[in-house]
């Protein structure tokens, strides 16, 4: 008597099914509980700790019509709970493609890896490798890069002080071969209108 | 039969040219293993001429005269000249002068030129014609190329020699005059005109391998120091006028005072800095921004932001070396990629006086233009350290010694007032001379600049961002302005280096 195909497959589905609800559904709650909470939002974006629907206003910013200078514009941004997940949420919402009229400073497709804050205030923020591999370079451009992140952080939460910037989890020199980022840069208001 | 008499007329008049302009004063100095030796030149407009037979009596030519040529020659070899054309026929070939040869009384005139394109490539041994010294290099002798140069110092002054190719000299004092000696066959210089403060009276050739400088009334001290630069030895001589000389200011002419007045005060504070310091600024290293793989930024037509901070860097190079007398080392002399603390690392492990960053910008809006001139700055925890103090090391044999330990990410801390005032000098000379770019200085965290130990600056030339700009930086106008308010801006800082009070911290 031979087994056809189908009816292997169909038993190693309903095997799958049986243990995916002994695993899941089946076994006491207290083993889902004791998983930590941060590991289920590890994975960006952090939408699960995110409130559904719930909104801020936050200032994001934007190359100023000048060209030479940053301008913030407020808009409404998910709500974090808590200062970090508030600070992805942000940092989120300012590495969106920006809506026309506005210009980002940002490279395209640069994303958010990790963020943490400690607790003197200062921000450690890791982006993907973008941030540096697609800068069309220029001090002035670098200058604008960095300090658009610099002020939606610290100007949008006051208990963030200063950034440190990471690229694919390490510290770097500098984006595109100027400004210092071995250490926190901390707010600078002559680069904004 | 008119043509006859037009051409004897033109003779005539060509004769009485030669008669009534023509001067004895110049002659060349042919040089050889045997010695020295004067032809007198004449001058004619600004044509200088040699006769054919003072020539003929130094290399053994024969001339000839027939209807009309004249025939010049060394063994087998001959030149053809006529006094109708600026010309001379070697074997066929066809050499041309600056002027026509011409006859004055029973003599042949040629042009002083006919040596070394005619006579040069019919003669045995190499013959090399330096106009502007009137020297005629005769065989392989060493005869170095002085260039000379006086720089007043207030109280102090600096002559600096520099010899192509390598030359060793000696020094010696003797009364009121400093003798220098070369080694060399010869000496193919031009002393400088010299508007003498009272240190320094002149520099004149004593003979064929020496040089004075003759020490005015106010002279105190002198110390020498030697360099090798490619195929250069340069030697710097910095002069200090006597304590009492110094504290007079300004200084008395000489031509009014032969004996300086003493005066009332402390000795200037430029006098024994000068003396640990021979000069302000020794050296000054630029940084052609970017290079290899890190382009920087790529204007719209395509010029690469490393290419075009690497053509400036040379260009200022040159400008500052030759015409400020100053040492410059580029961080990069070719297309390659250098970490940000290598390029400071050049500046501070050569003790560079000034270091200048070289860039070109680009901003996310293409109608941005204009030049920006960086300072570093600083966050407030930086600034806040304590002042950097002396500490006790541990050295090599035993014992120990103070020693300014400087943090490498804010070495630049310190010099933050004399960056401001470099940058606030060279706003103004690019607004001078290239005023469409607006220069503005501002400060910025910039890594290559927080990291060096002197004067520093970051300079972004232009937007390459710009269409129009992107065309202006590449081109040679450009930056030879740019050039030119660079060079200004170092001999006014380096001015106020050497003024009482300017020394370095």
């Amino acid at each position: 008597m031979r087994i056809g195909p189908a009816v292997v497959g169909g038993g190693l589905a309903v095997v799958a099914a049986i243990l995916a609800w002994v695993l899941f559904v089946g076994l006491p709650n207290g083993t889902t509980r004791r998983a930590p909470p941060v590991r289920r939002t590890a994975a960006f974006p952090p939408g699960a700790v995110v409130a559904p629907g719930r909104k801020i206003k936050a200032r994001l910013f934007y190359v100023a019509d000048s060209g030479t200078k940053l301008t913030s514009v407020e808009q409404d941004v998910p709500y974090g709970e808590g200062t970090v997940e508030q600070a992805r949420a942000i940092l989120t919402a300012q590495l969106a493609p920006a809506a026309l009229p506005f210009v980002s400073a940002v490279p395209a497709g640069t994303t958010l890896r990790a963020l943490f804050v400690t607790p003197n205030g200062e921000a450690f923020v890791d982006f993907s490798h973008e941030l540096t591999t697609a800068h069309p370079g220029g001090s002035l451009n670098e200058l604008l890069t960095v300090y658009t992140i610099v002020h939606a952080l610290t100007t949008n939460l006051p208990v963030v002080t200063a950034v440190q910037f990471l690229v694919d989890g390490k510290q770097i020199d500098t984006l595109a071969g100027h400004v210092d980022l071995r250490r926190p840069l901390v707010k600078n208001l002559s680069w904004v209108e | 039969m008119t043509k006859a008499l037009s051409a004897a007329f033109a003779f005539g008049v060509v004769v009485l040219i030669v008669v009534t302009l023509a001067g004895q004063g110049p002659a060349l100095t042919l040089v050889s293993r045997d010695g020295r030796r004067p032809v007198s030149l004449t001058v004619v407009g600004d044509q200088e001429f040699v006769a054919l037979d003072d020539l003929a009596a130094a290399f053994q030519l024969t001339v000839r005269e027939e209807s009309g040529a004249v025939t010049v020659s060394y063994k087998n070899r001959t030149i053809v000249l006529t006094g109708e054309q600026p010309l001379a026929s070697i074997s066929g070939r066809l050499i041309s002068l600056p002027a026509r040869p011409m006859r004055s009384g029973s003599r042949w005139l040629v042009p002083v030129e006919f040596i070394s394109r005619a006579l040069a490539t019919i003669y045995d041994t190499r013959l090399d014609l330096h106009r502007p010294s009137r020297l005629l290099i005769i065989g392989d002798i060493r005869v170095p190329r002085l260039t000379i140069r006086h720089e007043p110092l207030g109280n102090a002054a600096r002559v600096t020699i520099d010899a192509t190719p390598r030359t060793i000299s000696a020094i010696s004092q003797d009364g009121s005059r400093l003798t220098i000696r070369f080694d060399a066959d010869a000496l193919d210089v031009t002393p400088p005109a010299i508007q003498s403060q009272g240190i320094v009276a002149a520099v004149r050739v004593v003979d064929a391998s020496t040089l004075a400088v003759d020490l005015g009334p106010r002279f105190g001290s002198f110390r020498a120091t030697t360099e090798t630069i490619e195929t250069t030895t340069r030697l710097v001589i910095d002069f200090a006028a006597t304590q009492t000389a110094a504290a007079g200011s300004p200084a008395p002419p000489p031509s009014t005072s032969s004996v300086p007045t003493p005066l009332p005060g402390p000795p200037p504070a430029d006098l024994p800095a000068l003396r640990q310091t021979p000069s302000p600024i020794g050296t000054i290293v630029l940084d052609p921004g970017h290079g290899g793989q890190e382009t920087g930024a790529t204007g719209p037509g395509g010029t690469l932001e490393k290419d075009l901070t690497l053509a400036v860097a040379r260009r200022l190079k040159t400008a500052i070396e030759t015409r400020l007398g100053i040492r410059v080392i580029l961080t990069r002399d070719d297309d390659r990629s250098m970490a940000v603390d290598d390029r400071a690392a050049v500046a501070n492990n050569n003790k560079a006086g000034l270091f200048l960053s070289l860039h070109a910008n680009a901003a996310p809006r293409p109608t941005v233009t204009g030049t920006s001139i960086y300072v570093a700055s600083f966050g407030d925890a930086d600034l806040a350290r304590a002042p950097l103090a002396a500490d006790r090391v541990p050295v090599f044999g035993g014992g120990s010694r103070d020693m300014a330990l400087v943090p490498w990410n804010i070495a630049q801390m310190r010099f933050l007032k004399q960056s401001a005032e470099v940058a606030g000098l060279l706003e103004g000379q690019l607004q001078e001379h290239l005023p469409q770019f607006t220069p503005q200085v501002s400060s910025a965290p910039f890594r290559v600049l927080v990291s060096t130990n002197m004067p520093a600056l970051l300079i972004e030339m232009g937007y390459l961002s710009n269409p129009d700009q992107e065309a202006t930086l590449a081109g040679g106008d450009f930056q030879n302005a740019f050039a030119q308010a660079v060079v200004e801006t170092v001999t006014r800082f380096r001015e106020l280096l050497a003024a009482p009070g300017g020394a370095l911290p």
